[in-house]
């Protein structure tokens, strides 16, 4: 008897609400599962188009396809090219789609098409090992030219950032430098300060970006120029000497890879074409939990039939909510404690207005049977079996009509459960016969405000969304329940009903 | 009616409903105990191993078989009640006051037949009043003779007196009486009068029809405030000795007073209502709490009963 610490409580449900919370923001943020229902995200879909001539002879495409561009993630790829074999192959850094055939005649068209998200998350690195740079050779005059732009830049900079950064302004082409006026005579700049990046310690290399406009086609490749600073690649603009990525830029190639080998054709080609396309972030989420190993927290997996079913199911908890919140912290009286959920589910099938014109007409026909019924003096189990058999022939009764008078709405009282409507009819009735038609009223009416108020919870876009993308927000509510039955304070109801009582303060 | 504010009610010191669930029902009273109470035959049983006296059972209906006994028994008896064992705020219960050749004569002066009867005891049986609708038996017990001093406040029925015992000390108390509004019942909502009696002497305090309060009893016309129950010392002694049969902290004890045998416990329930507080216009608070403090709870019935008289008795 004596009053135990409630301080154990409160930690457990606030650890519950907390870890409700922190489970959906981690979701969220793993999984990209939007707060709102009607969020959209672009998406960039992206066909490579590879055009060559054939040998006459067996072919081997191989085009380099991008793994985890920066900035960007992968969720879709798929190839179309007919009569070929495709598959793609290969890991770290050099993953190529490969398409192969055996006997090819005349020029060939093959598509690579790719849907890319921007994405914020950070990638993995991917090399198992830390690059280094190559010795590279050069011959005399470019060796003292290289050196000296070399020296030049490394006695601005200090880190192998800015010095890349030096390197590219002294290489451009317009400085009236004659060091740079000769080494660029061979005309491409790209390599030329790749090797003489390597030439100084600094591990670099190209990679090619795609500049995302929409609706573009027949796009090339622009190089990019990649080094290395001892943590992690980083990429700069070889013109502007500009260091990261714009928004917009996807790359697709990294590393030394060719971008395109064909083996058995002449006059390879190959362009890209983009579209913006956007599409519910929802379905985004969807789509990579696939991939994610979160993804078995959701119900995404199950099959559709399955999941609309647990969609109505996850509603439950909400109503279950405001049934506690109406009868402990209001004080409506309601007929049954938890009828008013059930018949709130069948309204979000049904929509409000002719759910609710059916349901009480069914529990008034229903009353009025019962009433015959009652005058049978039969065994309740039987009086009940027999009521839920008249509940049905009712709502058949009303589908029907519903139907013939034009209403398509008729048909959906199938949604109603039957037993409780039975159930509900029996106690009203027994309610009516002992405390008159004044407590069914109240009650009645008491049960049809808390189902209305659990079908308007429920059927807010939102509630359905979060419930059912966000399943660990239900140990919230438990959390928020747990807390309500602590609550010993007044309801609103005694508020009223003890108001006599002002007498005697 | 208007309203009151929170603050005013716990100035009042009045018990709510959440509080007294959580803070009392569900602290103090054993989940096993209840059968005890919300079986009316069980709570026969048990109380009259600790001497508290109950209307005489005549016949126990179990099954739907036994219903044809029921006629025999019936046969030379002129009146009895017939209650769900099971049942909750009196529903199901019929009183039989008299007969009229093969009829016999309700409470409230309707005549029926024992086809009547004998359906309402099937009904019983299938757990038509029963608390979660499960089969129950009916009991078929003596009728309770009112004492005339009491009876005639009451329209019908018989008054009956309903004591709060809390921990095994009465701490509240009302004399229920039926109103041609409340159709002879004693059941405060449907419009029966509810006397807050002074716990010390067991007279009326302040009574309350419909939760407002009133001087007179609208049909006898009588005044409520000089009600005196007699053998008032006796009856929270039989209060406080439920608390022993069945151990439920904090319990409602319903008894009448029997114009021959004296005081008799009706029921017992193990979820008091809240209008007592309205019909004594005190909070229970103040009292529940009075009890929680004492250090050396008294140990036998008698000596909480004179410990409940002497502490919540009414300043004159």
């Amino acid at each position: 008897m004596t009053n135990p610490s409630r301080i154990p409580f409160y930690v457990a449900v606030l650890l519950l609400i907390g870890a409700g919370i922190s489970l959906a923001i981690w979701r969220h943020m793993e999984l990209g599962i939007p707060w709102l229902a009607g969020e959209q995200r672009p998406v960039w879909m992206v066909e490579a188009r590879i055009d060559f001539d054939s040998n006459n002879g067996p072919v081997l495409a191989s085009l380099n396809v991008p793994e985890q561009p920066p900035g960007f993630s992968i969720i879709s790829e798929q190839a179309a090219s007919p009569g070929y074999g495709f598959s793609i192959v290969g890991k770290n850094g050099n993953r190529r789609a490969e398409w192969t055939k055996r006997d090819v005649v005349g020029p060939q068209t093959l598509y690579f098409k790719a849907q890319f998200v921007p994405s914020d998350r950070d990638r993995p690195d991917l090399s198992a090992r830390k690059p280094r740079a190559h010795d590279v050779f050069w011959e005399e005059p470019q060796a003292t030219a290289v050196r000296e732009i070399l020296d030049q830049a490394r006695e601005r900079s200090s880190t192998p950032e800015s010095m890349t950064r030096e390197v590219i302004r002294l290489m451009r082409p317009d400085g009236a430098n004659q060091n740079t006026a000769l080494l660029a005579s061979d005309g491409d700049n790209i390599s030329l300060l790749v090797k003489m990046l390597n030439h100084a310690g600094i591990p670099a290399r190209t990679a090619d970006g795609l500049r995302l406009e929409d609706a573009r086609r027949r796009q090339q490749l622009m190089p990019f120029l990649q080094i290395y600073n001892g943590s992690r690649w980083l990429t700069f603009d070889p013109k502007t000497g500009e260091q990261g990525l714009p928004d917009n830029l996807l790359l697709w190639r990294e590393g030394s890879a060719s971008l395109l080998d064909v083996v058995g054709g002449d006059n390879s080609r190959v362009s890209f074409s983009m579209l913006r396309q956007t599409v519910p972030a929802l379905q985004l989420a969807t789509m990579q939990s696939k991939s994610n190993s979160l993804g078995y927290l959701g119900f995404y997996e199950l099959p559709i039939e399955e999941q609309s079913m647990f969609r109505l199911l996850l509603l439950l908890p909400l109503g279950a909510f405001v049934v506690a919140f109406m009868r402990m912290l209001i004080g409506i009286r309601t007929s049954g404690t938890f009828m008013p959920v059930l018949i709130a589910v069948a309204f979000v099938q049904t929509a409000l207005i002719p759910g609710l014109v059916a349901f009480v007409a069914i529990v008034a026909i229903g009353l009025l049977m019962r009433g015959y019924l009652s005058s049978l003096n039969l065994l309740l189990v039987s009086r009940i079996s027999a009521l839920i058999i008249l509940v049905i022939f009712i709502t058949a009764g009303l589908s029907v009509f519903g139907y013939q008078m034009g209403f398509n709405t008729g048909m959906t009282v199938t949604f109603f459960p039957m037993v409780i409507i039975a159930w509900t009819i029996e106690r009203m009735s027994i309610l009516w016969e002992e405390e008159g038609v004044r407590e069914v009223l109240i009650q009645g009416t008491g049960s049809l405000f808390v189902a209305v108020c659990a079908y308007l919870l429920m059927s807010i876009p939102l509630s359905g969304h979060l419930t059912f993308n966000f399943p660990e927000l239900h140990l919230v509510i438990l959390g928020l329940i747990l807390l309500m039955g602590q609550y010993t304070g007044y309801k609103l109801t005694e508020l009223r009903r003890f108001s006599p009582m002002k007498v005697y303060d | 009616m208007g309203w009151i504010s929170p603050r005013a009610l716990n100035r009042l010191g009045m018990l709510n409903m959440n509080r007294r669930n959580v803070d009392y029902i569900a602290r103090y009273n054993e989940r096993a105990s209840y059968p005890l109470v919300d079986n009316k035959l069980k709570t026969k049983l048990v109380v009259a191993e600790y001497g508290v006296k109950t209307p005489r059972l005549l016949q126990v209906v179990r099954e739907q078989h036994e219903i044809s006994h029921f006629r025999e028994m019936a046969e030379d008896l002129a009146g009895f009640a017939i209650k769900p064992a099971k049942g909750s705020g009196g529903k199901g219960i019929t009183v039989i006051t008299g007969r009229d050749g093969d009829e016999y004569i309700k409470g409230s002066g309707v005549r029926v037949n024992a086809g009547y009867l004998e359906r309402h005891l099937t009904n019983i049986l299938a757990g038509l009043y029963s608390l979660a609708g499960t089969p129950d038996v009916a009991i078929v017990e003596n009728l309770v003779q009112s004492e005339p001093t009491l009876a005639r406040y009451s329209h019908q029925g018989v008054p009956d007196i309903r004591i709060v015992v809390f921990r095994g000390y009465p701490v509240m108390a009302m004399l229920r009486v039926a109103t041609t509004a409340s159709d002879g019942k004693a059941n405060l909502h449907q419009g029966a009068i509810g006397v807050g009696l002074d716990l010390g002497s067991g007279r009326g305090l302040n009574a309350v029809q419909f939760n407002r309060p009133t001087l007179l009893h609208p049909d006898t016309g009588l005044a409520l405030e000089n009600i005196q129950i007699s053998d008032w010392e006796l009856m929270l002694e039989m209060a406080a000795r439920c608390y022993e049969a069945t151990g439920l902290g904090y319990m409602g004890v319903d008894l009448v007073v029997d114009a021959n045998e004296g005081p008799l416990l009706l029921e017992l329930n193990a979820r008091p209502g809240l209008a007592i507080q309205m019909a004594n216009g005190q909070g229970l608070l103040p009292r529940l709490k009075t009890i929680e403090k004492l250090k050396r709870p008294h140990f036998t019935p008698q000596e909480r009963a004179e410990f409940a008289m002497a502490t919540f008795a009414a300043r004159a």
